[in-house]
C-alpha cells in the first residue's frame, strides 16, 4: 500500500484514507463569461496527462479531509513530494547535478514499500 | 492417519458474536452528546473557554476535562463528546466567536476496544500506525476501519473509542467482533 505524506496532519497515512481529485494549478480563468468556448474547453476539459512528473490535487477525505497538492510520478506512482493548498507550484525541473529545490515545509515522501512484491 | 473429524472442525457462524475473547473486548459506549466544531483559528480560545477545556490544534491530538472530550479531526473541525450528555450547544451558544456547532450525537455510536490486543483487533481493518510511540494514550484520528470511515481514539493503552456512523455500526461491529475472536 502506498503512504502519502498529509502536509495538514504531517505523516504520511495509508492511500485507503485519500482521494486523487485531478490536476493542480489549474487557474479558472477571470474572465469567464469572455472566452471563447474553445477556451473554455482548454480550460475545463483538457489535461495533458504527461508521462513522468504531475502535479495533482489530492484530499485527504478519511482523515483530516483537506485537499492538498501532491507531484506524482506517472510512470512509478511515486509521490516526490506534497504541499499545502494555495503554496506555489514548486519547479522540480531538474537543474543538471542538482537536487531539485523544495518548499521549507514539505519533505520527499518514499512511497515505496521495499518489501512490495513485483508482478511477474 | 490425522483423525478427518478433527481437521474439519468448524466454527459456528455466529462464534465471533458468541466469544469471550480474553485478550480483547468489545462493548457499546454509553449515550453521549456529540457535536461536529468548525472554526477559523481565532474562534480556538473563546470556544475552548465555552467548553471548558482546551481544543487541541496539533493533529491527531485531544483534550480531555472530565467527561468531555474535544478529538482533532482537522485543522478547523474537531469532534466534541460529552459522556455525561451535557448539552454542548448551549454551551457554545454564547461563545462569542463565529464557529459552526452541529449537534451529532445521534449519528454517531460508538464502541469501546479493550484488552491487550485492543490495537490488534483494530489493525485488522485499520492502516492507522497504532504502535503507543506513534499512537500514544489521548490520540486520535479519523481513518478507516474496512469498509466504513471511523474516528480512533485511545483513552488508555489497552483501550479504544471507535466512533462510527451510526447506520455502519452493526457492520462495524462485526468486523471488530471477527477480529477480537481470532485475537
Ligand atoms: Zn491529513
Amino acid at each position: 500500500m502506498l503512504l502519502i505524506h498529509c502536509p495538514y496532519c504531517g505523516e504520511a497515512r495509508a492511500e485507503l484514507e485519500f482521494r486523487a481529485a485531478g490536476d493542480a494549478h489549474i487557474d479558472r480563468p477571470a474572465n469567464i463569461a469572455a472566452i471563447s468556448d474553445e477556451e473554455f474547453a482548454e480550460y475545463f476539459f483538457l489535461r495533458d496527462n504527461p508521462k513522468g512528473l504531475i502535479y495533482e490535487r489530492w484530499r485527504h477525505i478519511h482523515g483530516c479531509g483537506r485537499f492538498f497538492n501532491a507531484v506524482r510520478d506517472t510512470v512509478s506512482d511515486k509521490f516526490v513530494m506534497t504541499y499545502k493548498a494555495g503554496q506555489p507550484k514548486p519547479d522540480l525541473s531538474p537543474a543538471p547535478g542538482a537536487a531539485p529545490a523544495l518548499p521549507a515545509d514539505s519533505r520527499p515522501v518514499e512511497t515505496y514499500e521495499a518489501t512490495e512484491g513485483r508482478a511477474e | 492417519m490425522a483423525d478427518p473429524i478433527a481437521i474439519a472442525a468448524r466454527r459456528p457462524v455466529l462464534a465471533p458474536h458468541a466469544s469471550g475473547a480474553a485478550r480483547a473486548a468489545l462493548s457499546a459506549a454509553g449515550p453521549a452528546a456529540r457535536l461536529s466544531l468548525r472554526a477559523k483559528p481565532d474562534a480556538v480560545g473563546a470556544l475552548s473557554a465555552a467548553l471548558g477545556l482546551d481544543l487541541p490544534t496539533a493533529p491527531k491530538h485531544a483534550a480531555r476535562n472530565g467527561a468531555r472530550h474535544a478529538l482533532w479531526l482537522g485543522p478547523d473541525e474537531w469532534l466534541v463528546i460529552d459522556e455525561d450528555e451535557a448539552d454542548l450547544m448551549a454551551a457554545l451558544s454564547s461563545a462569542g466567536a463565529l464557529h459552526s456547532a452541529v449537534d451529532v450525537s445521534h449519528r454517531n455510536a460508538g464502541i469501546l476496544v479493550t484488552g491487550a490486543e485492543a490495537a490488534t483487533v483494530i489493525n485488522s481493518g485499520c492502516p492507522l500506525d497504532l504502535s503507543l510511540t506513534a499512537f500514544p494514550v489521548g490520540a486520535c484520528a479519523r481513518t478507516v476501519l474496512s469498509k466504513s470511515e471511523v474516528v480512533v481514539y485511545r483513552t488508555a493503552e489497552d483501550a479504544f473509542r471507535v466512533e462510527c456512523w451510526r447506520s455502519f455500526a452493526p457492520y462495524v461491529l462485526a468486523v471488530l467482533a471477527e477480529a477480537a475472536a481470532e485475537a
